[in-house]
Formats: structure tokens, C-alpha cells, sequence
């Protein structure tokens, strides 16, 4: 069976979760090859989880210049892996960091690329949720080893345990194309889980009203434990951060639950956010477009409904 | 320094955006317009040449049309355009965009190509690496924040959860998040002036390109279907008994 690789996402010597739900998509398509690009040592300490979550391979591709450039040794090291393995598929996820890798490597190895797939199945056709969720649309690539850059959250992580053999590969950076990374400023995550993948999701918009004023959001998402969104004119108006935009030109997410939070939805913020399970609204504005496509919409002060609400989670989990 | 921006007309994301029958884009079911994204790049390129010296060129692929994008940005302030028009194109997938883009940048003289970090309607947001590994350049993505000193780009680019401080030799290939820039409105003056600037059109011969045009795409489509909308579901005034009402329907839906 042909090998499937996978680019595996990790930090902080953990293996991200979105990397399971890439092995459980590889296992439909053939035999998974986890592709870990880490400083040595990487793979030793993720080579456990792997195995649980179904890498029949674990390619242990580590130097000290990864961290130090952008994206080229994961490119680097993923052309080495496919020119000795002729995989069926090379599957990243769908994130900045992943369509570099991916456009990069789709040149370099003549391959089609598919980016933002919510499915995939066994015969290698990729689904496409387009224009916010609005057209479905089924794509195939029609190149030996095609790259598809799978959304986080789409596919549910099967884990099945693997063979977990590790191989190490050789790769080595082109300093010609190479960027250089001096410093990373990441805001602590603390305890909600990451925007794009989490499985439920609680923004705040206009009507939150100011940043302290968030803290009513941030309450509620605690008490669902939920990650935090906030809609553009939110995010413009400077109650909060850049990096938590959901939206057309933010984050786009597809959780179990979204609550919006005086949020009026304008298209380009449903365009971010309706291809979720289950919504549900509260806002002043009784025409908000937020209601058109609420599974259960409040109307209301959202500074009354959502303590409520965190209240009445925080009872029926204690 | 001189800049090449490449720019997209694409549907207005404030209309409906429909797909025909063959999964290509309906450009007539919605507005067109230049991506907001790229009259970002085209603002940060005439502020770094009004920095350091130098011309900016608008780069386009698309049908006809289109050139009613690279006029926008001319009128901006752009200093000539280039269009890459062929009948034989339509229905390019991103590698395809990115060789007959790569061809066309090319035949220009440039430091630095700048691009949006991903077009609203195709969303890929692949083009500008493909671009880089085609060129043999480095590049950065989503950069919120740019200077230019001697030979040398730094950038802020955004990652997962916030943003890095990266460093490239010029010549490089720059994406751009919506954070880089405010555009400014051309005025009377630069819309006048647009119509004199130079524009210059490429086809597929001029660009020796192969395996164009979309029976000859790596990526095919296999169906596309408009998906039914959500149906909106209850909805309920509140009397003070709201909180209590949404907790009783997310529990009945066990979502607490």
C-alpha cells in the first residue's frame, strides 16, 4: 500500500490536534507516514502519540536550522520523504504556515494542490466548502502525489494504533530562498483551546460595546470551555485582538457550537463561521441577518442572556 | 526600488457569488471589484517606493475586464501594468496561475513582489509561495508590518496565535494581511492620469506557457453543487427567562 505522508503539526513537544485528524484522513487513502520536521530530539518525544494516532511511519526529519527559517525546511524535508516514497497524497493542514509549505512544494514536485478541504475520501476526491459555506464543491487531482490542506476540525481524529516504525531522513535548506525567523511573539493560549479548532466557539461584535466589556464573552467561553472570536467590526473597533477574527478575512471555523454575541452577521463575518454545526444568537436588533441562520436566536441584551447562560452551564456541570 | 503587485478582480464579497454548471466562476452573477486585499499590497508598495525611489507595476490575470482593476490601481498611483490575458487561461487552478504569473513577472525588473495573502473568492492562498519557489525567492505570508533596508525586507508576518519577526534578502515575494495598510482613494488627478499610464497585455505565446487552461489542470472538478441555506430556528424574545431558554435548548441539543 502506497505511503501517505503527513506533515505533522507540533509545539511545545506536543503533537498539535490536527495532526490525528490528518492521519485518520492518510488511513483512508493508504498507509500513514508522519513526517515530523523538528530540532533533534523532536521525534523521540512525539514518536508515543504518533503511533497511537495511527503513523505506520514516522520520518524523522530534525536539524537545528528548523525554527531558525520559515517554512522551507518543512518543504525541504516533505520533497526528501515523497522522492523516496512515491505517496499517494501529501496531506498538510489548512494553516499559514501550510499553504507556504504546500504552494512551495506543489512546484517543486510538479503536483496539484487542494487547499481548504473539509473531506476527503478513499479514491482521493477532495471536498471544498466555498464562498462561506454557500457551495460544495468536489475537486480531484489528477498529478502523482497530490497536496490537499485539510481545515481543521473537519474530519473527526480516529485513532488507530500504527506500526510507528521511525526512519531518518536527510534534507537540506537552500539558504538562497531561506527567510529568517529573529523572534515569535505568541500570546499565551492560556486555558481555551485554539480558535480554529476548537470544538465550540463563543465571539463577541459591535455590540459587546468595549474591550473590558469582553470580559462577559471571555466568562462565557470559560464556562463552555470555548475559545473566543471575535467579529471585524469588534476586532476594528479595538475591543480585541487581530488573531481572534472570525470571518472572511480572519479565522475561518466550523465548530460543534457557535454562540454569536452581538454580532449583527454581516456576510463576510457568516462567511467565517456558517458551516458550523449548531449557532445560536443573541442581539438587540430583532432583524439582525445573525437570526437568518441561528439554530436559536435571543433577543436581548447580551450583557443579561450570557451571564445567565454561564450561569446555568456552570450548575449543570457542577 | 521597483515593485510588482499582483492584483485579482474578483466578485464583491457584499453580493452573491454563484459558480456555473462547470464549477468556474460566475463573474457575472456579482459585482467585480479589485480584492481589498490587493489595494492593500498596492498602498504598502507606494509607500515603500515613496520611501526608497522606484516604480510600482500592477500585475493582472484575468479576462478583459480585468483591466478595470489594473486602472484602479494605476489611478492609486501605480506606475504602468501589465495584463495577462488569453482566452486559453480561463479555468487555471493556482499551480497554473502561479507558472503564467511567474512568467509574466519575468519580463519585469524588480526587488520585491507584493501580493494579498489569499484572494476572497478562490481563498487558496497558495499563489504567493508557488510564486516564490517558481522565481527561486524567499518569501514571507501575511506580514502585518514591512521595511526595506539596503538589500534587506523585515516583516512581521502573522502565525498561529500571533505574529513573528522574520528577516528576507531582496529580491523576495511579500503576502500581505489586511493589517498592512489603509488604501487610499485615488482622486480626480490619479483617475485622469490612469488612463495615460502604460499597460501592456501578455497571452500564452508571448509567455511560452504550456498545460494552460482548465482541461489541462492538475486540479479537477469533480461536481459542485450550491449548498441548500441555513433555515433560521427559533427565535425568542427575552422576558428575562432568555439565558434560561438558550441553556434549555443546548442542553436538548447536548451541546452542555
Amino acid at each position: 500500500m502506497s505511503e501517505v505522508l503527513v506533515l505533522v503539526e507540533h509545539a511545545e513537544g506536543a503533537v498539535r490536534t490536527i495532526t490525528g485528524e490528518l492521519l485518520t484522513a492518510a488511513r483512508r487513502l493508504g498507509s500513514p507516514a508522519a513526517v515530523v520536521v523538528g530540532v533533534p530530539g523532536t521525534t523521540d518525544s512525539l514518536r508515543a502519540d504518533l503511533t497511537a494516532l495511527g503513523a505506520e511511519k514516522i520520518y524523522a526529519a530534525e536539524s537545528d536550522d528548523v525554527g531558525k527559517y520559515l517554512v522551507t525546511p518543512q518543504v525541504a524535508a516533505l520533497a526528501a520523504a515523497a522522492q523516496g516514497a512515491s505517496p499517494a497524497a501529501i496531506l498538510l493542514p489548512n494553516t499559514v504556515d501550510g499553504k507556504d509549505i504546500g504552494g512551495r512544494l506543489a512546484v517543486r514536485l510538479g503536483s496539484g494542490l487542494i487547499a481548504d478541504a473539509v473531506d476527503l475520501d478513499a479514491e482521493g476526491v477532495a471536498t471544498q466548502s466555498i464562498f462561506g459555506g454557500s457551495y460544495t464543491v468536489q475537486t480531484k487531482v489528477t498529478t502523482p502525489a497530490p497536496i490537499v490542506l485539510l481545515r481543521q476540525n473537519a474530519i473527526s481524529a480516529e485513532p488507530q494504533a500504527g506500526a510507528g516504525e521511525v526512519t531518518a531522513l536527510e534534507f537540506s535548506v537552500d539558504p538562497a530562498t531561506a527567510t529568517t525567523v529573529t523572534a515569535v511573539h505568541v500570546e499565551p493560549a492560556g486555558d481555551r483551546p485554539e480558535l480554529a479548532g476548537a470544538q465550540t466557539v463563543v465571539s463577541g461584535g459591535r455590540g459587546v460595546g468595549s474591550a473590558e466589556q469582553f470580559a462577559v464573552v471571555e466568562d462565557l467561553a470559560d464556562a463552555l470551555g470555548a475559545a473566543v472570536g471575535a467579529s471585524r467590526a469588534a476586532v476594528d473597533s479595538g475591543y480585541y485582538p487581530q488573531q481572534f477574527q472570525v470571518g472572511q478575512t480572519g479565522t475561518t471555523v466550523s465548530p460543534q457550537l457557535y454562540v454569536a454575541l452581538g454580532i449583527s452577521g454581516a456576510i463576510q463575518h457568516r462567511a467565517g463561521m456558517q458551516t458550523s454545526k449548531t449557532i445560536v444568537a443573541v442581539n438587540k436588533d430583532p432583524d439582525a441577518p445573525i437570526f437568518e441562520i441561528a439554530d436559536f436566536g435571543v433577543v436581548g441584551d447580551l450583557f443579561d442572556v450570557a451571564p445567565k447562560l454561564s450561569e446555568e452551564v456552570k450548575a449543570r456541570k457542577a | 526600488m521597483d515593485i510588482a503587485v499582483l492584483v485579482k478582480q474578483v466578485p464583491d464579497t457584499y453580493s452573491e457569488r454563484k459558480l456555473r454548471d462547470d464549477g468556474t466562476l460566475d463573474r457575472a452573477a456579482a459585482d467585480a471589484v479589485i480584492d481589498e486585499i490587493d489595494s492593500r499590497g498596492v498602498e504598502i508598495a507606494l509607500q515603500l517606493t515613496e520611501q526608497h525611489g522606484g516604480e510600482v507595476t500592477v500585475v493582472t490575470m484575468g479576462p478583459d475586464r480585468a483591466t478595470e482593476t489594473l486602472r484602479k490601481a494605476l489611478a492609486m498611483g501605480a506606475h504602468q501594468a501589465v495584463h495577462v490575458v488569453d482566452d486559453g487561461l480561463a479555468g487555471s487552478d493556482a499551480l497554473q496561475t502561479s507558472a503564467a504569473l511567474a512568467a509574466a513577472l519575468k519580463t519585469l525588473t524588480f526587488d520585491l513582489v507584493i501580493t494579498g495573502n489569499e484572494a476572497s473568492d478562490g481563498k487558496s492562498g497558495t499563489v504567493p509561495a508557488m510564486l516564490a519557489e517558481r522565481l527561486g525567492l524567499p518569501s514571507v505570508s501575511s506580514a502585518r508590518a514591512v521595511s526595506v533596508d539596503g538589500s534587506t525586507l523585515s516583516a512581521e508576518k502573522i502565525v498561529d496565535g500571533g505574529y513573528a519577526e522574520v528577516t528576507a534578502s531582496l529580491p523576495a515575494v511579500l503576502s500581505v494581511s489586511e493589517k498592512i495598510a489603509e488604501p487610499r482613494y485615488p482622486n480626480f488627478k490619479g483617475i485622469m492620469a490612469a488612463k495615460k499610464k502604460p499597460l501592456t497585455t501578455l497571452g500564452i505565446a508571448e509567455l511560452g506557457l504550456e498545460n494552460t487552461g482548465g482541461a489541462a489542470a492538475p486540479c479537477q472538478v469533480v461536481s459542485s453543487s450550491p449548498k441548500p441555506p441555513r433555515e433560521a430556528g427559533q427565535k425568542v424574545t427575552d422576558d428575562g427567562t432568555g439565558g434560561s431558554q438558550l441553556a434549555a435548548f443546548l442542553a436538548a441539543e447536548r451541546l452542555i
